[in-house]
């Protein structure tokens, strides 16, 4: 054993040759064909119309009074909820993740099980490209559902409200289209570091969608009890409750549906100024209830755009090291 | 002839199981090379390597003059790979699967369509080209994963456990095929653990033990090696004191008489004339016929062999 080890510390740094990108197109062209053409994505597509076309309609009916009060009457249609429907962007922020688990949980334990892992990877490609492949592959099919539900709803409130979106409404829209891509992509990410880490597609998928209900039911009441339990409670006095306050909205930033919560509501909320507790004493000389104008909101939520992308990011390289070490064989 | 493949000391350990140990290779263009041995005998492991699909922890391989570990692309262009049980997606037709790999492979696509007519073509596989892959046999399977093979054009062909789990005659036809490639000038690398089925097709054979290549070179030589005789003559005479005849004539190694009149002769040459000759002289020859040992006993008899002098 001992020489073996020696002979690789002997052996010089080996630097592979031939792009890492090679074949990455094939891939993608594939992977989307299949996601468009897959019975699984289709039940999704339809169940994002459906609730899509219901909220909205929903929405409309409430806005329609108001109409001429209020100069974001499109972004209204996203965020207003009318008993017993809650909003598009409510439904969305449930939706997306478990469509981005659909796509991924299976994408490297599939190819396993399918014993084509090793068919293809004799290819003239490296590992690389199947794997940035399948995550963009993932990305474009919901960019594409995506950006169809927003033309969908857009035309419907057209239709409807019988005014025309601004220019602004338009930004701020597509600005909503990005972040949840950034969303999709923590959780497209994580169910395909699941795919890799377990051998079994049914394991990974359930792992994801236990994540996933960790964030989106019990993270917010669990980092309000560390919270609690962290600061003593003393009622009615103001610098524990804001400690208090602050501890609980920084636990709850670690849940990527917080941060997707803070990014919308700021984005789509015009009127919205700050994310957190906000003192007295920082409103002075404010007018409240004016707009921000975009690239102020944008502002507000920049670190939360970039920590969504960021945990993207990190999550698809621990996928990618898992993978490249990885043996092949089944 | 030009190398193929050429391996120095290829080891690949994982942790402290030894999967591959200290294998030198070389296998010739236009040569097919059995890698025989049993399951878990360190056969795939060698043909990941060769592939660059996982790395050595000693020693070199080379692969049509490049290296696997540095070069994988090249190595992998050039290398058509059949694994071992393939599979296809089977959701696509055989046209889209092929079409999967072109595209992988950067073929264009015009040249890909000739292509992928051809090597259906060629396989049989016709017919079916528009059927989905789940509504295949495992005989159709391996033809399609032949035929993927043939796709890229490859100089060299590894095909592992190529006929498995196929029925004696689809083994048969799917061997024939691998033959006829050997004719166009490919190098085959067989890997497989039915030792009676390949042996009929295989230029050389390494046996492997453990990790180790134990045994190499020609069916015949290696049965001369550890056989001693390697020709094995069974006949059926009349006549008196036929035992000592056989066992008097020169290259015989071996006689077991089998009782009414039957005889087994282990002989270094093929004698079966002389034995006609000298048992007519004697009596009635009834009965007369060669038989080659195969690879299964060779293996056997080695490690039976080994066995023994491992206790004494």
């Amino acid at each position: 054993m001992s020489t073996a080890v020696e002979e690789r510390t002997r052996r010089p740094a080996v630097r592979r040759e031939g792009s890492p990108w090679t074949g990455l197109w094939a891939v993608l062209q594939k992977e989307v064909s299949d996601h468009l053409t897959g019975i699984r994505m289709q039940i999704l597509e339809a169940l994002m119309l459906l609730t899509a076309v219901g909220t909205v309609y929903a929405a409309s009916q409430s806005i329609r009074q108001e109409i001429g009060e209020d100069p974001f009457v499109f972004l209204k249609l996203f965020t207003t909820s009318r008993e017993p429907l809650p909003s598009f962007v409510g439904f969305l922020s449930f939706l997306v993740p478990l469509s981005a688990i659909a796509l991924g949980f299976d994408a490297i334990n599939g190819e396993h099980a399918r014993r084509t892992l090793s068919r293809v990877l004799a290819q003239p490609i490296y590992r690389d490209a199947l794997l940035l492949g399948k995550f963009l592959a993932g990305i474009f099919t919901l960019g594409i559902v995506l950006v169809g539900l927003w033309l969908v709803t857009t035309g419907m409130g057209l239709f409807i409200l019988g005014v025309p979106p601004g220019g602004e409404e338009v930004a701020r829209g597509l600005w909503f289209l990005l972040a949840t891509l950034g969303y999709a992509g923590v959780w497209l990410a994580l169910s395909m570091l699941f795919s890799t880490v377990f051998r079994q597609p049914a394991t990974s998928a359930l792992t994801a969608i236990a994540v996933w209900l960790l964030f989106a039911v019990f993270w917010d009441i669990l980092s309000a009890l560390v919270a609690q339990a962290l600061v003593a409670q003393q009622p009615g006095y103001g610098p524990t409750e804001l400690a208090q306050a602050r501890i609980h909205l920084f636990l709850a930033r670690f849940s990527p549906n917080t941060l997707y919560a803070e990014t919308l509501l700021a984005l789509l909320n015009p009127q919205v100024r700050a994310l957190g507790p906000v003192l007295l004493t920082q409103l002075e000389g404010a007018v409240l209830g004016t707009p921000l104008p975009l690239s102020q909101s944008l502002l507000l939520v920049w670190p939360q755009m970039v920590a969504l992308i960021a945990g993207t990011i990190l999550l698809f390289c621990a996928a990618y090291v898992t993978f490249q070490r990885q043996e092949v064989r089944a | 002839m030009t190398v193929a493949i050429e391996t120095q000391g290829l080891t690949k350990h994982y942790g402290r199981v030894v999967a591959v140990q200290d294998l030198d290779l070389v296998v010739q263009e236009g040569e097919i090379f059995g890698l025989l041995g049993p399951n878990g005998s360190g056969k795939t492991t060698t043909i990941l390597m060769l592939l660059g699909l996982t790395d050595p922890t000693a020693g070199t391989a080379r692969v049509l003059g490049f290296d696997p570990t540095r070069q994988p692309l090249e190595v992998k262009r050039r290398v058509g790979y059949l694994p071992d049980s393939v599979g296809f997606y089977d959701e696509l037709t055989a046209w889209e699967n092929l079409r999967y790999i072109a595209n992988l492979n950067g073929l264009p696509p015009q040249e890909a369509k000739i292509r992928i007519g051809e090597v259906l073509e060629r396989m049989g596989l016709s017919d079916v080209a528009d059927q989905k892959v789940g509504t295949f046999s495992r005989g159709m399977r391996q033809r399609l994963g032949l035929a993927e093979v043939l796709l890229k054009r490859p100089r060299v062909a590894i095909l592992d456990e190529p006929t498995l789990g196929l029925d004696p005659e689809a083994a048969m036809e799917f061997l024939h095929m691998i033959r006829g490639l050997r004719a166009e000038g490919m190098a085959i690398l067989l890997a497989s653990h039915l030792l009676h089925q390949v042996q009929a097709i295989c230029d050389r054979v390494g046996l492997f033990h453990k990790g180790r290549m134990v045994l190499e070179g020609r069916v015949e030589e290696l049965s001369e090696q550890v056989l001693g005789g390697s020709y094995r003559i069974r006949l059926e005479a009349r006549g008196p004191e036929i035992h000592g005849l056989l066992r008097g004539l020169p290259q015989v190694v071996r006689v077991n008489p089998e009782g009414d009149g039957r005889f087994t002769v282990e002989a270094r040459a093929d004698i079966r004339a002389e034995i006609a000759r000298r048992v007519v002289e004697r009596g009635e020859l009834l009965a007369l016929s060669l038989e080659r040992p195969g690879l299964d006993e060779v293996y056997a008899r080695y490690f039976q062999d080994l066995g023994k002098e491992g206790r004494t």
